[in-house]
């Protein structure tokens, strides 16, 4: 174990020393990735910890990107205040879907319906509400400065969401040694013989959902306040959900690193596709690579790459003693 | 003149009620059969609006005459989604069957994307513009011969299960897999089979929509939704519940037009969804909850 | 001191009556057979008295206290633990984690739960096996795993429901031991159980079902004489075949 947090501690060194070597664009990438893989481990945390599978999760990006920007350009609040706000309502929404969902005994497909539902409904009622921009959404001034959240160039950003992201694999793997956390996998793995050992399978379900839109909502002020621009579509449409996904499912769900090594893999494809088949028409092709990579790894590698990635390169690295 | 706007509304629900209807019976027999719920259903009808368009704008072919070749098509799409990754995932939990299906509509949307660009598309058809008076009612030929031809179809697919050999097959297989295994249907081919049938008639839903609304690649989400709505209101797995239910659907959506701004309908929908799944998951017609 | 009650327990599904006005008794340190004919409505008798279903009508006392009503969970936490059927691994987990999930019900810290855990699989002979994924056991192990689980929640009744079911004779006699040592320990268990051999050499009392009713209770080597239990197994023609 010690090996495998030395390997990780020279990889974030790596990272930390980066924008002394990369231009503005090259770190932007690198922006993207760790913003991804920080979404992506917030949703894990409800999904891959506990099972309850969510397609509606922009909902909670969203909520954090249209309440701090909304506190931001009518009330003066900083987004740092301001998204502390989203993180609880944010979390409030998620406590009241959990409760509909786990209360009223939806699980599974029903489930899932329930939390795109919501996100759809959401996204629809803001897109008629004028001060929220309706259907146009959102232009952010941009003044920068540390309280406002907004910074020149990319370095800052780049730290922000770097911070974000580690912080949140610490997040997952705190869970993972916790008392709480284990019983999240247990009702993941067998949600009635959990309730037979004694575990709360309701209230382990709703700490996750909790946890995990609030963590999700903060990265919705990261993106508004790095984007300059939100509408109902960005930031609570099915592409997001769907998006926001992908790297956690192919990464490895309900393990740390998962979202992050999925981000890694992922994110830059899409760049590249963005980038070297820029005619604006080829711009789905990432997509659909993410799309065929899905679908591979269910099939073939359910536990994600993460897992094969151990097993095939861990005794190289000797990383199990 | 107090009744005549509810009218029209009502009838013209009932009308693109129909199309639902049928939208879902694609759902509901893969449910039925699979026991897998269809997440790229939407995507797919999607697929066969733009074949259909295709189809007009190189061939000049109406969409109600390339219905046949739409379906056909989106037979073939749906027989090897199944055989390819849906026959895999059988066995699998349902929460993990759900995503390769989202992943196989985000590969159909943004193939239609790649193929047709993200502009709207609404082309002139050959019946287009024409209306009909019934009485205070002005009802769209389009929309018309779109309900007629979705009930038929729907008709259809129901005589075939009841009362055709591979009908019979796709029904033993729904029933009781391993029986029908054990008297020696082969069951991954039924699988293929009934897959390929409820992408058709998606596909043919998407072909009669084409006249009706303009297409755009990003549709599919909604009407995987919409066909959510109506098969869970119907009952999972009743295919006269799917008929119903899109009824039902339709004339609320349209009905809610008098209190909601029309891009609004969808809260409709997606509240009626939220509210029968809590307080009655089986359905009208209590199917497999 | 009576351990638990029923009293007149019904559960009834639509129309159909899975069981109806059972009523036993369990003292404590008892190991009670309840066994019947498939379908008799024993594993539903379980749910009933485990919070999985909720009871109709009747009562069920635990040491004079109703768990109508109450989660499966809390009715765990009051002392009343269960295995079910089908056994039930968590299968991406090791055997260890297993049981710790059990474990941490009565040990607030992690260390002291390890340590139950651990004790409790070397009870139950699993002790090599603790980092191996539960899904990678064989069934007899499995069953085993399921059982030390259950017991690392510091139960004071088991409730087993056909622990010995698909075990060769050996793996049952084992399962015999540790259950008897598990009764020796102050654990009373409640067994539905199909294999004779494990009953027989188990149950100090034996309660019978069929279709949801008691149809005769007592020791096991009358019950399994009474002519009415024999006639529910084996039906009319053998009684009458017999006679």
């Amino acid at each position: 174990m010690k090996r495998l947090y030395v390997i990780l501690g020279s990889a974030l060194v790596v990272l930390l020393l980066l924008p002394l070597v990369l231009d503005k664009y090259l770190l932007g990438i690198f922006v993207m990735i760790f913003f991804y893989a920080y979404l992506g481990q917030s949703w894990n945390l409800l999904t891959g910890y506990t099972g309850h599978i969510s397609l509606g999760h922009a909902l909670y990006v969203g909520i954090g990107a249209y309440t701090s920007t909304y506190l931001a350009m009518n009330h003066n609040i900083s987004p740092w205040i301001g998204m502390w706000v989203g993180g609880l309502l944010a979390m409030l929404v998620g406590l009241v879907i959990g409760f509909l969902g786990f209360r009223f005994g939806l699980r599974g497909v029903y489930f899932v319906i329930l939390t795109i539902s919501f996100a759809e409904i959401s996204r629809l009622v803001v897109s008629h509400i004028p001060s929220l921009g309706g259907f146009a959404g959102i232009f952010l001034d941009f003044k920068p400065s540390f309280w406002n959240f907004q910074f020149r160039g990319n370095v800052a950003y780049y730290y922000l969401s770097l911070g974000f992201m580690v912080a949140s694999v610490a997040v997952a793997r705190l869970l993972e040694l916790s008392r709480a956390g284990r019983f999240m996998v247990a009702v993941r793995e067998d949600e009635d013989a959990a309730e037979a050992l004694g575990v709360n399978a309701f209230k382990y379900s709703m700490i996750g959902i909790a946890l995990s839109a609030f963590m999700t909502s903060l990265g919705g002020t990261f993106y508004a306040n790095y984007i300059f621009y939100i509408n109902p579509n960005s930031v609570l449409g099915m592409g997001l959900s769907i998006e926001l996904i992908l790297r956690p499912i192919i990464g490895g769900m309900g393990t740390a690193l998962g979202p992050v090594l999925g981000s890694f893999l992922l994110t830059p494809l899409s760049e590249i596709s963005r980038a070297y088949l820029a005619r604006g028409g080829l711009e789905g092709l990432h997509l659909i690579l993410y799309g065929v990579l899905a679908i591979l790894v269910v099939l073939f590698m359910r536990e994600g790459i993460l897992v094969y990635l151990k097993k095939a390169i861990g005794p190289l690295l000797r990383l199990e003693p | 003149m107090k009744y005549e706007l509810p009218l029209q509304l009502v009838v013209q629900g009932i009308l693109l009620g129909g199309v639902y209807g049928l939208i879902a019976v694609g759902l509901s027999l893969i449910f039925g059969v699979m026991g897998v719920i269809n997440f790229a259903h939407g995507p797919m009808m999607v697929l066969g609006m733009y074949i259909a368009y295709g189809i007009l704008v190189l061939l000049g072919l109406d969409p109600y005459v390339s219905l046949l070749l739409v379906a056909g098509a989106l037979f073939i799409l749906g027989y090897l989604v199944q055989a390819t990754v849906v026959n895999r995932i059988l066995d699998f939990p349902e929460a993990m069957q759900v995503l390769p299906l989202v992943a196989t509509g985000l590969i159909i949307e943004n193939a239609v994307l790649l193929g047709f660009g993200p502009d709207p598309r609404s082309p002139r058809t050959a019946l287009g513009l024409a209306t009909l008076h019934l009485g205070p009612v002005m009802i769209d030929v389009s929309r018309l011969l779109a309900f007629a031809l979705a009930v038929l179809i729907t008709g259809l697919v129901f005589l075939f299960l009841k009362y055709s050999d591979v009908g019979k097959s796709i029904r033993a297989a729904a029933d009781n897999r391993v029986g029908a295994l054990l008297v020696g249907i082969r069951v991954d081919r039924v699988n293929n089979f009934s897959f390929g049938v409820g992408a058709a008639t998606t596909g043919a839903a998407g072909a009669l929509l084409l006249p009706l609304m303009a297409t755009s690649p990003h549709l599919g989400h909604d009407f995987t939704m919409t066909a959510f709505v109506v098969v869970i209101l119907g009952g999972l797995g009743s295919l006269p519940g799917a008929l119903v239910g899109g009824l039902i659907l339709g004339v609320a959506e349209s009905v809610s037009t008098l209190v909601v701004p029309a891009t609004m309908k969808q809260v409709v929908s997606f509240g009626l969804l939220v509210a029968i799944m809590l307080f009655k998951p089986q359905g009208l017609f209590g199917g497999k909850a | 001191m009576k351990l638990l009650e029923v009293e007149k327990l019904e559960k009834h599904f639509g129309g159909l009556c899975a069981v109806a006005e059972l009523s036993f008794e369990m003292q404590e340190g008892e190991i009670l057979g309840l066994i019947g004919p498939n379908g008799a409505g024993k594993t539903t008798v379980f749910h009933c008295l485990t919070g999985f279903l909720s009871i109709d009508k009747g009562e069920v006392s635990l040491r004079g206290r109703s768990v109508k009503g109450l989660r499966p969970h809390q009715i765990c936490r009051l002392g009343m633990a269960r295995t079910f059927q089908i056994v039930r691994p968590f299968l991406n987990v090791s055997v260890l984690d297993n049981v710790m999930v059990g474990a941490m019900l009565r040990e607030s810290s992690l260390t002291g739960a390890r340590r139950l855990a651990q004790s409790t699989l070397e009870f139950a002979g699993l002790a090599e096996l603790s980092q191996e994924k539960a899904g990678s056991l064989p069934l007899a192990l499995r069953k085993r795993l399921e059982l030390a689980r259950a017991l690392a929640t510091r139960p004071e009744i088991l409730l087993l429901d056909e622990v010995m079911g698909g075990l060769n004779p050996s793996d049952v006699d084992e399962m015999v031991r540790l259950l008897k040592e598990i009764n020796a320990r102050g654990v009373s268990i409640l067994l539905i159980e199909h294999v004779m051999r494990g009953l027989m050499a188990l149950a100090q009392r034996v309660v019978v079902i069929n279709y949801g009713r008691k149809i005769a209770e007592g020791l096991p080597q009358e019950v399994v004489r009474d002519p009415q239990v024999v006639e529910a197994y084996l039906g009319r023609e053998f009684l009458d075949a017999g006679n």
